[in-house]
C-alpha cells in the first residue's frame, strides 16, 4: 500500500500552535505520513507542499476566527495547480464566536471543503474520516 | 621547503599563486590573460614566468588548479515547484560553483527542450518531488530531456522513488545519467551536498576534458573544482575561525555573493518561512557587474538612485555608462569618472547583498505585530570579504562596502549592516580554497595572516 500522505497546517496569520502539534502527533501515530507546515501557513504553501509531496489530503486548522476569509479560494487554487480532487478538511474554531454548526458547515462545503469539523472535535473522529476517504481514493485508483 | 603552486584559470585572467607549505608564507602571485582560444597553457606559462621572477626557480611539491575558463561550469537546473525543488536545484548548482544559465519548473514543454538544446549545458540537474512524493514531473522531464539531440550528462536528484527509472530513460537514449540523493527528500528540507559532490565528479571527469583543459596535466596535478566552489571552500574554512561572514566578488559581467552562516532570525517574535538556507550559500547576479552588466545596475535602481551613491550628476553618470558601452576595458581617470565608477560599484554591491539576503516583513495579527522572515538574516554578520578585480583595484573596497551597507533603500532587507570590510588584496581566496584541500589548517592560518 502506498503511503497515505497529507499536508497539515494552521492557515492565515493564526499562531495557535498547540492543536497543530497534537494533530501532527495523532495523525502520524495513526499511520499517516504527515507533512506538517506548522502555524501561519498561506494557501500557496499548502498547495506547493501538496504538489511536491504528492499528498492526497490537505488538513487545514483555523482557530482565531478568521478561517472563513483565509480559506476562501483554496479549492479553486488547488484545481488550478493540478491538485484536482485532493481531499480538503478544515477544523478548529473556524468562525467567529458560536454560530450554528450546520450553517458553518454548509458555507465551508460550498467553498469546496470535503469535510468540516466543529470546535472540540477529537482527533479520533478526524482519523476515522481520513481513513474512509483514503480507502475510497485507493479503491478508485 | 615545500612550495605549492595554486592556479586559477579565470574567465579573463589566469592567476598563479606560490605558497610555502611549511612556513605558510605567500611567496608570490602573478597573473596573465587566459588563453582559451589558442591553448590555455600559454596564459599559464606567462603567469608562471612572472611568478618565477618573484620567487626564483622552484620545485613545486604540489600543483592544484580551479577553473572558470571557457564559460565556467554551465548548468541548467530543473525542478517541480518554483519555490521548492526548482529553487533547491538552483542552489545546489550554484553552491557547486556552476553558472546556472537557466532554471525550469514543472513539466518541460517542447519550447523548453528546444531552448535546452540551444543552450547546450555542460550538465543538467534533474530534480522534482520529495521522496515518495510527486514522480510524474521528473519522469516526464526525463523523457523530454532524452528526446534532446545533444550530449550532456544529467545528474538525477529527484524523488528517489523514480530516480532509477529516470536514469534508465536517459541512458536508453544514450545520455549519461548519474543518480544521487534527492535535493529535497522531505518537504522543506534541503539536502544539496550529495548532489554537489556528484556535480564536481562529473566536472572533473567530463567537463575539463571537453573544454580542452586536460592538456594541462603535465603542468598541474589536476583541476580540482570550478573557481566559485574554491572560493566557497575558502570562506567556509575561514569562518571556522572568524565566525559568520559574507563575501562579495564584483566582476565585470556578474556579481557573486557568498554567506557562511545559518542566518537565523535575530529579531524577537520572528517566524521563519520558506525553504531552509544552505549554511554556505552562493548567489550570482547575472545582470549586475561593472562593465558588461553596468546597464543592469542602472536598470535595477534607476539613474537618480545610482547617482545618490556618489558626488556626481545624472549627465555625468549617463556619459560614463555610454563610455563603458563602447569600451569594456575602460578605466576611470578623471575625478568625476572615478566618482561614477564608485557609484556603480557601491550600487552593485548593494543590489547583490539585498538580493542575496533574506527579508523580514511585519504581519499584523489580531494580537498585534509579528514578523515573518524568508531567507537569511545577515544583519549581525561581523565580516564582509571583498574580492574580484573590480573591487580590489579601486583601492576603495572598504569604503564601497560601507556605502553599500548604509543604504536606506531596502528597509525590509536583512542584508549586512555593520560588518567590517576585509579586502582580499592579493586575490588569494580561490587559491586558499584549493590549498585547503591539501592542508586545511595551513589555508586557514594563511588567510588569517593575509587578510586580517
Ligand atoms: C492559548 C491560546 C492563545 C495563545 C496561543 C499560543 C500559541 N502559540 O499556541 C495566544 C495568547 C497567542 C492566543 C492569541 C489569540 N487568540 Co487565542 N486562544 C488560546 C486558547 C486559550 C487555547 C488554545 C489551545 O492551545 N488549545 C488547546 C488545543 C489542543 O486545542 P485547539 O487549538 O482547539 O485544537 C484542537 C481542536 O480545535 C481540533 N482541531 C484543530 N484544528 C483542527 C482541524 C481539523 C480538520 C479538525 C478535524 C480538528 C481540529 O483538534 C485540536 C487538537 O485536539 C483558546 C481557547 C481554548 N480554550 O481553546 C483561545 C482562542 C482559540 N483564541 C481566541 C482568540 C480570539 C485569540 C486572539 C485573536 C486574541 C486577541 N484578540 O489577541 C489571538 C489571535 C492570535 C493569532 N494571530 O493567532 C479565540 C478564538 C475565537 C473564535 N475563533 O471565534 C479562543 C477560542 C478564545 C475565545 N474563546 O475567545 N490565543
Amino acid at each position: 500500500m502506498a503511503e497515505r500522505r497529507m499536508v497539515l497546517g494552521v492557515i492565515g496569520a493564526d499562531v495557535h500552535a498547540v492543536g497543530n502539534q497534537i494533530l501532527n502527533y495523532a495523525f502520524t501515530e495513526a499511520g499517516f505520513s504527515v507533512v506538517n507546515l506548522g502555524v501561519m501557513v498561506s494557501q500557496e504553501e499548502f498547495i506547493e507542499a501538496a504538489i511536491e509531496s504528492d499528498a492526497k489530503a490537505i488538513v487545514v486548522s483555523s482557530l482565531y476566527g478568521h478561517g472563513e476569509l483565509d480559506c476562501r479560494g483554496l479549492r479553486e487554487k488547488c484545481d488550478e495547480a493540478g491538485l484536482k480532487g485532493i481531499l480538503l478538511y478544515v477544523g478548529g474554531n473556524i468562525v467567529v464566536g458560536k454560530q450554528p454548526f450546520e450553517e458553518v458547515e454548509k458555507r465551508f462545503k460550498a467553498m469546496g471543503f470535503d469535510k468540516v469539523f466543529g470546535p472540540g472535535t477529537p482527533p479520533e473522529v478526524t482519523i476515522e474520516a481520513l481513513k474512509k476517504d483514503f480507502e475510497l481514493l485507493e479503491a478508485q485508483a | 621547503m615545500k612550495p605549492v603552486l595554486l592556479v586559477d584559470f579565470g574567465s579573463t585572467y589566469t592567476k598563479a599563486t606560490a605558497v610555502e607549505a611549511e612556513s605558510g608564507k605567500l611567496m608570490g602571485t602573478a597573473q596573465s590573460y587566459t588563453t582559451v582560444e589558442q591553448d590555455i597553457s600559454l596564459g599559464l606559462e606567462k603567469a608562471l614566468a612572472e611568478l618565477k621572477g618573484q620567487t626564483g626557480a622552484l620545485e613545486y611539491e604540489k600543483r592544484y588548479a580551479c577553473s572558470s575558463a571557457a564559460g565556467g561550469l554551465r548548468m541548467i537546473a530543473s525542478g517541480l515547484v518554483p519555490s521548492l525543488t526548482s529553487e533547491a536545484a538552483k542552489r545546489a548548482a550554484l553552491g557547486a560553483g556552476a553558472k546556472v544559465i537557466r532554471t525550469y519548473a514543472y513539466e518541460l514543454t517542447e519550447d523548453d527542450t528546444a531552448e535546452i538544446a540551444a543552450l547546450a549545458p555542460d550538465i543538467l540537474l534533474l530534480c522534482g518531488g520529495t521522496d515518495g512524493g510527486n514522480s510524474a514531473c521528473a519522469l516526464h522531464n526525463a523523457e523530454a530531456i532524452a528526446s534532446i539531440d545533444r550530449d550532456f550528462p544529467v545528474v538525477v536528484a529527484c524523488n528517489r522513488a523514480c530516480a532509477r527509472k529516470c536514469a534508465e530513460i536517459l541512458t536508453a537514449a544514450g545520455r549519461e545519467a548519474i543518480v544521487t540523493e534527492n535535493v529535497m527528500p522531505q518537504f522543506n528540507s534541503l539536502n544539496i551536498e550529495p548532489c554537489q559532490k556528484v556535480i564536481r565528479e562529473v566536472f572533473l571527469r567530463r567537463i575539463i576534458q571537453a573544454k580542452g583543459l586536460s592538456r594541462m596535466h603535465e603542468l598541474i596535478s589536476g583541476i580540482l573544482m570550478p573557481t566559485p566552489a574554491a572560493v566557497l571552500q575558502a570562506l567556509t574554512v575561514l569562518s571556522e575561525d572568524l565566525g559568520e561572514l559574507c563575501a562579495v566578488d564584483l566582476g565585470g559581467a556578474t556579481t557573486d555573493i557568498y554567506s557562511i552562516t545559518e542566518g537565523l532570525p535575530t529579531k524577537a517574535g520572528t517566524v521563519l518561512r520558506g525553504l531552509p538556507e544552505p549554511y554556505a550559500k552562493r548567489t550570482v547576479e547575472g545582470d549586475i557587474g561593472m562593465r558588461y552588466s553596468a546597464n543592469g545596475v542602472l536598470e535595477a535602481v534607476g539613474l537618480k538612485r545610482l547617482c545618490s551613491n556618489a558626488d556626481i550628476t545624472e549627465e555625468q553618470m549617463t556619459a560614463w555608462l555610454a563610455r563603458i558601452q563602447e569600451d569594456k576595458g575602460i578605466l576611470p581617470r578623471e575625478p568625476w569618472e572615478q566618482q561614477a565608477d564608485f557609484a556603480l560599484a557601491a550600487t552593485a554591491i548593494e543590489v547583490g547583498l539585498a538580493r542575496h539576503a533574506g527579508e523580514i516583513e511585519p504581519v499584523y495579527t489580531p494580537m498585534g505585530l509579528a514578523y515573518q522572515q524568508t531567507g537569511k538574516d545577515l544583519t549581525r554578520v561581523k565580516q564582509i570579504l571583498l574580492t574580484g578585480g573590480a573591487l580590489i583595484h579601486t583601492g576603495k573596497a572598504a569604503e564601497l562596502a560601507q556605502k553599500a551597507m548604509a543604504t536606506t533603500f531596502y528597509p525590509s532587507s536583512l542584508m549586512p549592516r555593520q560588518a567590517q570590510a576585509v579586502v582580499d588584496r592579493h586575490y588569494i581566496l580561490s587559491a586558499m580554497g584549493l590549498l585547503s584541500q591539501y592542508d586545511r589548517t595551513l589555508a586557514k592560518t594563511m588567510m588569517i595572516k593575509e587578510l586580517l
